[in-house]
């Protein structure tokens, strides 16, 4: 246990009578008294709050002092149209590995004269290694080391800003902008890992709990935990990083193809030159072998993630696995989220699951499993 | 009442012993959204798995207490397993059973000695 991490809001955690756990080496609050279904109601229903500072943030920088130079170097390590991402816009994306398989997904901004990227916490010194490895010819890495991550996610999130703020309403999902909050400098996205509308705000250390107590202190909002965030991404059908995808999936096998821009495949002014540009642009063209798909229970068992998939109730080989899964509180049962032959990866086809060494049927079905609430 | 070291309280009326789960694991387990029961009549031995329960963050057995006979279940929480958050001491009782031996009751805990155990 000595060697977790706190972030910097663990005090005011352990003050609203938070339950800590281990996760990717820091001390987080898995739940708050107000418990897991609650918190993800409160979150769907009004606004939730999130601690996210175990997450890596990261400057790259061109030494040209040419934005358009740090762009076209990271676009050696994801599949995205990094060249054409607008400023003050963020775009999601993967680190890929030469076999075609995910490293890493995260987000980048264009924040003018830079990148900002928010990558996973348990892959950030990874990240860091692998771009240092790969853009220290051109740019430099940066990890901030000095500023705090929380989410406002929900409906009554762009109210809650608004008692700080008139810069964040207009905001639209994926913008970003420097807004002045209680008198320092934050970074805003309009973006977030729960499939409603909300806010990611990257703040200096010194003044989180600050933030953070303003916005608790609000009727709307109330402080949720990773149960809830779990299920909250789950039922909006986000990929957790080595749950769902890992460098053992391709991105279309991932059903993440719609993050490749068209400028980076075949037929694109800058198609390929990405690691693993061959194989992926493969799948692209001619298919992936099997394809990460949403699945409902026919039964209220839950089919959590390992759960062994098969073609019929008596079969011996397994033909997939799931990769997360749990009760979605907004959907009332049990969702889950696994990988199928290509073949039965289409809506309403009937797979079971060996849970507890008895085969339960559950129907594949379209993502999300709740519609996606964004301010477009 | 007695209890077992795995939080579930047994309850004798009649002759026939309640069993259920103690609010300490209800509070520990989290908001349960599954419960599985066993078929009965069932005989079964100490510490088989009878019951399975499912909260929001993981799924956990409930064990035989003692040797005996399953002889009903409450169907009720199939449908609402949230009960078992509510009441978990009164109407959210998991299953009935006959003991092979009324005697090995005495060998459980009383309710200063449940206490003892999870303070």
């Amino acid at each position: 246990m000595t060697d977790l991490k706190k972030t910097p809001l663990f005090d005011l955690h352990e003050t609203l009578g938070a339950k800590m756990v281990p996760f990717t080496g820091y001390l987080m609050p898995v739940q708050y008294p107000l418990g897991v279904m609650k918190e993800h109601v409160q979150t769907r229903t009004h606004a939730g709050l999130f601690d996210v500072s175990h997450m890596g943030q990261v400057i790259v920088r061109a030494k040209s002092g040419t934005q358009a130079d740090a762009a076209l170097a990271l676009e050696g390590l994801v599949p995205m149209d990094i060249l054409g991402l607008g400023v003050d816009r963020q775009r999601y994306a993967y680190f890929t590995n030469e076999n075609g398989g995910i490293l890493d997904d995260l987000m980048i901004a264009n924040r003018g004269d830079h990148l900002f990227l928010v990558v996973n916490a348990a892959c950030k010194q990874a990240d860091i290694a692998h771009m240092r490895t790969h853009l220290s010819d051109t740019c430099t890495v940066e990890e901030l080391e000095d500023r705090a991550l929380i989410a406002l996610q929900g409906p009554a999130a762009q109210d809650a800003m608004a008692t700080l703020t008139n810069a964040t309403s207009e905001m639209k999902f994926m913008d970003v902008a420097n807004v002045n909050l209680m008198g320092v400098d934050c970074w805003v996205s309009r973006s977030g890992y729960t499939g409603e509308d909300g806010y990611e705000i990257s703040v200096p250390t010194s003044h989180v709990e600050e933030l953070t107590k303003a916005l608790l202190a609000l009727d709307a909002v109330e402080p949720i935990g990773l149960g809830a965030r779990d299920s909250l991404r789950l039922e909006a059908g986000l990929c957790l990083y080595g749950n769902d995808i890992d460098v053992e999936t391709t991105p279309i096998e991932a059903n993440l193809t719609w993050a490749i821009q068209k400028v980076r495949r075949n037929g694109g002014a800058r198609a390929g030159g990405f690691p693993g540009a061959e194989k992926i642009l493969d799948h692209i063209e001619n298919g992936a072998p099997r394809r990460r798909v949403g699945l409902r229970p026919d039964g209220r068992a839950p089919m959590r993630d390992g759960t062994q998939l098969f073609a019929d109730g008596t079969s011996d080989n397994s033909i997939g696995i799931i990769t997360s899964g749990g009760f979605g509180p907004t959907v009332e049962g049990p969702v889950s989220m696994g990988y199928l032959p290509q073949d039965l990866a289409k809506v309403d086809q009937e797979v079971f699951a060996e849970v507890r060494g008895k085969r339960m049927s559950a129907r594949v079905v379209a993502l999300p499993f709740t519609p996606a609430n964004f301010k477009r | 009442m007695k209890y077992t070291e795995e939080h579930e309280w047994l309850r004798l009326e009649d002759g026939i012993v309640v069993v259920g789960i103690t609010e300490h694991a209800t509070e520990a387990l989290g908001e349960i959204v599954f419960v599985e029961l066993p078929e009965t009549p069932i005989d079964v031995s100490k510490d088989d798995d009878v019951v399975v329960i499912e909260s929001v963050k993981a799924a956990s057995d409930i064990l035989a207490p003692l040797d005996g006979e399953i002889i009903e279940v409450n169907s009720i929480l199939i449908e609402n397993p949230a009960l078992v958050n509510e009441d978990p001491l009164g109407t959210a009782w998991f299953f009935k059973m006959k003991l092979k031996d009324d005697g090995e009751l005495d060998g459980l805990l009383d309710e200063d000695a449940y206490k003892e155990l999870i303070s």
